[in-house]
């Protein structure tokens, strides 16, 4: 398979860990950003190849995981309306939020939908002129855009039953509140191959010159993972943190400047509350003015008060890179893929889900 | 969410194409893409839109890092 087998090949695989053990002398602990890094991590044993001064650690870049509980909150408020017919990706549904979740709404009766593709819940919209459409929109720059995209179709097409509730996040700010903070002891970032193809390099150029971070932006089979590895580990060796791409094959510098295009031609960033991060300045997506007869925030009437987070849950801290899941008292008895507490551990490329599946 | 791995364009009907990855194929909307894909390129796709067309070139450059580590022989054709 093109693009692929090179990048799985075991003995390469192998020859590249070696080289990582022989020039690295100084402990250094890399946060991985995203989910599907974090299960790629743990699928191929990478953890075992590498020195033991260098650790791995799993940070805020699942898109389910980083969810606040208002923001499900909102959604289920959504779903009890009648007349509406709520769209998302998949594990959005299992989270719980303080007091219900998508599931449990639709098993009372709301009518909730799995959808894979925006344009499938617009789809949805089209078959069902009656009813109201709502997407519940999450995830980072890599969706954002084709959110963007599905309402502009709807714009175009004069579509008017359907509408998104915007809970997006933006990577960068994150990363400055992740360091900022100071409590997160992160020697390097293996930056997310696909948020960073719509993003380019700048953000992580900002990173390196405030904090001396290296980035490496990285793709998900073996071996990239492995020459990800060996990139941040020369830069920490050298003393020269920078930004570099191991993921050339599916990263320019520039970024996917039509994708951010269409991304900002609907949206704008505004504050956003994240799971265990607190508010962070700028770190979501709102609907522009211009488009606020596709915006469910002003549609329809879903402010939610309070809504705390699960008690004895960790995930803000796990989400952090400040502990791991194991050090979760509710982690596997409690909590567990069948009855998930908090958000990572619903999602199959959240943190705690990962562990569980993999971390024996 | 993602698929990580890149397809195979096998199809193109205006912004819609159909892209193949050992022997599975998947539906995905092009407005988004950083530069149309022809048939036969491959593509990385991310909840039904296709986000980049992969640059052969770029992926050649990987191989040759992969040599100067001393870790292939040969940059493969
Ligand atoms: S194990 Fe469960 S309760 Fe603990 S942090 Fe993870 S999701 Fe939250």
């Amino acid at each position: 398979m093109k693009y692929l087998s090179e990048y799985r090949d075991g003995s390469l695989a192998s020859k590249i860990a070696d080289r990582i053990t022989a020039i690295s002398k100084k402990p250094a602990r890399f946060m991985e950003i995203c989910g599907t890094h974090t299960v790629a991590i743990f699928k191929s044993g990478i953890r075992d190849v590498l020195p033991q001064h260098i650790g791995l650690v799993s940070g805020p870049g699942c898109p389910v995981c980083v969810t606040a509980t208002g923001d499900i909150d909102r959604a289920v408020k959504l779903a009890r309306i009648p007349d509406v017919i709520v769209t998302t990706f998949g594990d959005m549904i299992r989270v719980p939020g303080s007091e219900s979740s998508l599931k449990r709404e639709r098993g009372l009766g709301a009518d909730v939908r799995m959808v894979y593709s925006t344009m499938d819940a617009l789809e949805v919209a089209r078959q069902n002129p009656e009813k109201k459409v709502v997407f519940l929109g999450i995830g980072f720059e890599t969706t954002a855009p084709t959110i963007a995209a599905a309402v502009v179709a709807a714009e175009a097409e004069g579509i008017k039953n359907f509408s998104v509730l915007s809970s997006h996040k933006l990577l960068p700010p994150a990363l400055d509140a992740l360091l900022s903070g100071g409590e997160v002891d992160v020697s390097g970032f293996i930056c997310p191959g696909h948020v960073s193809a719509v993003i380019g390099t700048a953000p992580y150029e900002e990173v390196v010159a405030q904090y001396r971070t290296p980035c490496v932006v990285v793709g998900f089979e073996p071996v990239d993972i492995l020459q990800g590895i060996y990139m941040l580990v020369s830069q920490i060796e050298a003393g020269e943190p920078k930004v570099e791409i191991q993921y050339r094959r599916a990263v320019a510098p520039e970024g996917n400047q039509n994708a951010l295009k269409t991304m900002s031609r609907v949206f704008e960033p505004c504050d956003a509350p994240w799971r265990g991060l607190g508010v962070i300045p700028k770190s979501g997506l709102a609907l522009r003015e211009a488009y606020r007869a596709f915006d469910a925030e002003a549609l329809f009437d879903i402010d939610t008060p309070d809504s705390p987070e699960p008690p004895g849950c960790k995930c803000g801290d796990v989400l952090r890179g400040v502990i791991t899941p194991v050090e979760c008292k509710l982690f596997r008895n409690v909590c567990n893929p069948e009855n998930p507490i908090g958000p990572c551990m619903v999602s199959s490329e959240g943190t705690c889900g990962a562990y569980y599946k993999y971390h024996a | 969410m993602c698929v990580a791995a890149p397809m195979k364009v096998i199809e193109i009907d205006g912004d819609n194409i159909r892209a193949e990855l050992a022997g599975v194929t998947k539906e995905a909307n092009l407005a988004v893409i950083d530069e149309r894909p022809e048939l036969g390129d491959y593509v990385i796709i991310h909840a039904g839109f296709a986000l980049h067309r992969i640059d052969p070139e770029e992926a050649k450059i990987t191989l040759a890092l992969w040599k100067e580590m001393g870790v292939i022989d040969e940059v493969p054709e």
